[in-house]
């Protein structure tokens, strides 16, 4: 059994839950994921390890659809049908001086573990948390606590700079000797930031979330292109050089069961849009 | 007494304008007024060639004779005593190739039905709960052994039996391995499966799901717990892919990813399960293995109209069992041989056809088979989805974890002759060590690893 120890709201999408899986917690590192059926007739989703201890897994994930929903109905002591892990390649943190964190909305989650990962290594690190509005931003505090210089953007202006991560990070590339970007977000956003990083000559890592079943590099749904070549995110990434990434292709795949995830939503009891 | 002029007993089947708008099984299977008759074409020969072709040599003539007999019991144990998954190998080995291939009645007759009769004894039993073995007082070994695919079950059931404390470790959500996620309802009924799990938990055999050695726990942290002898029997399930332009557009599955959906997900039962697919009304599946013959077959059951064969080899080459490919030609499936897909094209990144180059047989290959070779003649097929389903290589996910476990260039796990790896005390076989090959064949590899396992826990 894989029970809610704990659970947290971050805002209205966002919730935080710690979980009981010692068969994850053993093995994890940063940048690895889990993935989780909420019941027996549920989709498998995958979601990434925001910290753990040694029999313990947190996540944090947003409400997008069916599944997510139906994870924020659980409650502490409930649990989830099935929770495996630790999967995918653990995060390559870099030999670099100086690092430029990116985030997008619940991108800031796993981006988390990576940056202070970074920051035990001795890299200088900079972050961007950009979010639609003020209420929608999630971990401040937690960043606050350990990043050398910490950037917000909203796309209303309600907290920090109004607008999109790019432009302090443009700024921070022209400004700064910082040699590396580590994207993490919306498939749009990681695309512009990779291609911003590229422009002013700087290495940028991304994290890429094409839709799973299981994790393992048996069914080949998660496959994304890189270079030219045909990689399997869950099991060669997530994490991948994002100078390289095919981010159209990703973004297309993973729109292709966008009518059934609104069918699924609606059983719900979803109306409308 | 035997009746040699006697044709073979024909197996009744779902019609196939029935079977195609449901995912029951398609072959009802023998009574046992039907088996007794079948059976009576047995010769009983006296060196047996139907048993030397089996893998695990199935005692098949003493068998039948029970079953004529009516001791329908001791037929039953025959079978079990080298075949722990009767019912289940009845269905699903290719015993054109194997037992029956050999008959010696193939020579002026048809072979004797092994497999339908098989089936009925496996079935019988199962009913009747016969599977009961005797476990030897408890010897407090601890063995792990690594995927519940057929290698791992029939290793966890030997090792048992000898009083060891043996642990199941599956990734996955379900047990069974190819048994549950690849092979359809439709051929192999998942609650077969299921109770072949249920008598391993009777027996005392321990199983885990959602873990995955090599990531939640390798294979050093097993022996730092107290396993003495692992098993390795993860299975080949890494798909091979086609390598040509459009193969990442929606609308392309590889085969896995496509019967997972619906064995392992549900998604025929979408949205009361929440796993969706899609289905277009033309498909393409690529290949002519099982494989192949059960993504075609499935795509018709969930609405596909027009389900279309591509192989680059002719009809005679097709490696698929010739029963699965005469129900797919029933079911309306067509087969559109000797053409290798070059080119997929799409719109707004969904494919909506496929190029394929013409084939002709050339010269004998490695395989022995003949080797398609190019004419440089090309047709394109309208399509809404393709599938791929052109081979399969073993999981990579254990050797990238443990890099003291030897394996071949392609992937497979290198054991010797006892079945044991490069690493002390871990042993493997099936699909992982063989590369995709037959449920039989991974049965046999994880009974007799067990042997050794066993003689390696009692000399250590
Ligand atoms: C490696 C990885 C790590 C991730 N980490 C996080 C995280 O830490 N926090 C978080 O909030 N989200 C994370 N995601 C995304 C998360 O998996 C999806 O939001 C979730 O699956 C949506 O499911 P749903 O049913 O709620 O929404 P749906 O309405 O079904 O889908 C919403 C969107 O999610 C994507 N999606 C749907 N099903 C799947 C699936 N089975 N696998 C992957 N994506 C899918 C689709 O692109 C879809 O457009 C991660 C994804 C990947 C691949
Ligand atoms: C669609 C399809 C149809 C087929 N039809 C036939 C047929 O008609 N007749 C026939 O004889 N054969 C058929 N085969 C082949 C046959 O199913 C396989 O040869 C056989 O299942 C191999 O058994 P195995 O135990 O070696 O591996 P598998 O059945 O592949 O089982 C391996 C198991 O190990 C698990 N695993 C993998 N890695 C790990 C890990 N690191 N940790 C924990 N668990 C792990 C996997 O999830 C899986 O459950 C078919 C195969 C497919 C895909
Ligand atoms: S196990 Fe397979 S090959 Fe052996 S007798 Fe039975 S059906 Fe034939
Ligand atoms: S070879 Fe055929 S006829 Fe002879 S014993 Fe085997 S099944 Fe019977
Ligand atoms: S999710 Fe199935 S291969 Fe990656």
């Amino acid at each position: 059994m894989y029970t809610i120890l704990k659970k947290e709201r971050l805002n209205d999408l966002v919730d935080f839950m710690r979980i009981d899986a010692p068969m994850v917690a053993r093995n994890a590192k940063p940048g690895h994921f889990i993935i989780l059926r909420v019941d027996a007739d549920g989709e498998r989703i995958p979601l990434t390890i925001a910290g753990h201890d040694a029999t313990s897994v947190d996540i944090i994930y947003q409400k997008m659809g069916y599944s997510t929903e139906r994870l924020g109905q659980k409650e502490v002591g409930d649990s989830v049908e099935d929770f495996v892990g630790p999967l995918g390649q653990a995060a390559h943190i870099r030999d670099k001086k100086s690092v430029i964190g990116v985030a997008g909305g619940v991108g800031a989650a796993p981006l988390l573990p990576q940056m202070k990962a970074y920051k035990e290594k001795g890299a200088y690190v900079r972050v961007i948390i950009g979010a639609k509005n003020k209420d929608l931003l999630i971990l401040k505090s937690q960043y606050e606590a350990f990043v050398d210089e910490l950037y917000i953007t909203t796309d209303d202006g309600s907290l920090g700079e109004k607008g999109m991560v790019t432009a302090p990070l443009e700024r921070l590339l022209k400004e700064t000797a910082a040699d590396h970007v580590v994207a993490i977000g919306p498939v749009m956003m990681m695309k512009f930031a990779a291609q911003t990083a590229k422009t002013y000559g700087r290495s940028v890592d991304v994290s890429l979330n094409p839709i799973m079943i299981d994790g393992t590099g048996m069914c080949g749904n998660c496959r994304v292109t890189v270079d030219g070549k045909t990689r399997f995110a869950c099991i060669d990434g997530p994490d991948f050089d994002g100078a390289d990434v095919d981010f159209d292709g990703l973004m297309k795949r993973q729109a292709y069961y966008s009518l059934e995830e609104h069918t699924c939503k609606i059983k719900l009891g979803y109306h409308g849009e | 007494m035997a009746n040699k002029k006697q044709p073979r007993m024909k197996v009744a089947e779902q019609p196939p304008l029935t079977r195609i708008d449901n995912f029951l099984e398609v072959a009802l299977g023998y009574s046992y007024e039907e088996a007794k008759i079948e059976a009576l074409r047995c010769i009983d020969c006296k060196t047996p060639r139907c048993v030397q072709a089996c893998p695990v040599g199935v005692k098949i003539p003493e068998f039948i004779k029970y079953l004529l007999e009516g001791a329908l019991d001791s037929a039953f144990e025959t079978i079990y005593e080298d075949n722990i998954l009767p019912s289940i190998c009845g269905r699903v080995c290719p015993q054109e190739s194997q037992c029956e291939g050999a008959c010696i009645m193939c020579i002026k007759h048809e072979p004797i039905n092994i497999g339908a009769l098989e089936r009925f004894v496996g079935d019988y039993g199962r009913e009747h709960n016969l599977a009961q073995s005797e476990i030897n007082a408890e010897t407090g070994r601890k063995v792990a052994i690594v995927g519940s695919g057929p290698a791992g079950l029939a290793n966890a059931a030997a090792l048992r039996k000898k009083g060891h404390d043996v642990t199941i470790f599956e990734a996955l959500h379900e047990y069974g391995g190819v048994l549950t996620y690849g092979i359809p309802e439709f051929r192999l009924p998942k609650s077969i499966v299921k109770d072949e799990i249920d008598n391993l938990k009777t027996m005392g055999v321990k199983l885990m799901k959602n873990v995955i050695v090599g990531k939640s726990i390798t294979i050093e942290q097993l022996k730092e717990e107290g396993y003495e002898a692992i098993f390795v029997g993860s299975g080949a399930g890494l798909p091979s892919a086609l390598n040509i332009p459009g193969e990442n557009y929606n609308g392309v599955y590889f085969a896995n990813e496509f019967l997972t959906r619906v064995n392992l997900m549900r998604s025929q039962d979408f949205p009361s399960s929440a796993t969706p697919i899609k289905i277009g009304s033309k498909v393409g599946v690529v290949g002519g293995g099982n494989v192949a013959m059960d993504a075609a077959r499935t795509a018709k059951r969930i609405g596909a109209d027009e389900v279309m064969i591509i192989y680059r080899r002719d009809m005679d080459n097709l490696p698929a069992r010739r029963e699965e490919v005469a129900h797919a030609m029933a079911e309306g499936i067509t087969m559109n041989v000797l053409h290798n897909p070059v080119e997929i094209y799409g719109e707004n990144y969904e494919v909506t056809s496929v190029k394929c180059e013409k084939m002709t047989l050339g010269e004998k290959d490695a395989s022995g088979r003949r080797r398609p070779v190019p004419t440089g003649e090309f047709e394109t097929f309208d399509l809404d989805n393709l599938i791929v389903a052109i081979g399969q290589k073993p999981n990579p996910i254990l050797k990238s974890s443990t890099p003291d476990l030897k394996t071949h260039d392609w992937g497979g796990i290198i054991t010797d002759e006892t079945h044991q790896t490069s690493m002390n005390g871990v042993f493997a076989g099936g699909d992982a060590v063989s590369g995709a090959a037959t449920v039989i064949l991974a049965m046999g590899a994880g009974k007799e690893a067990a042997e050794h396992m066993d003689h390696y826990l009692k000399t250590r």
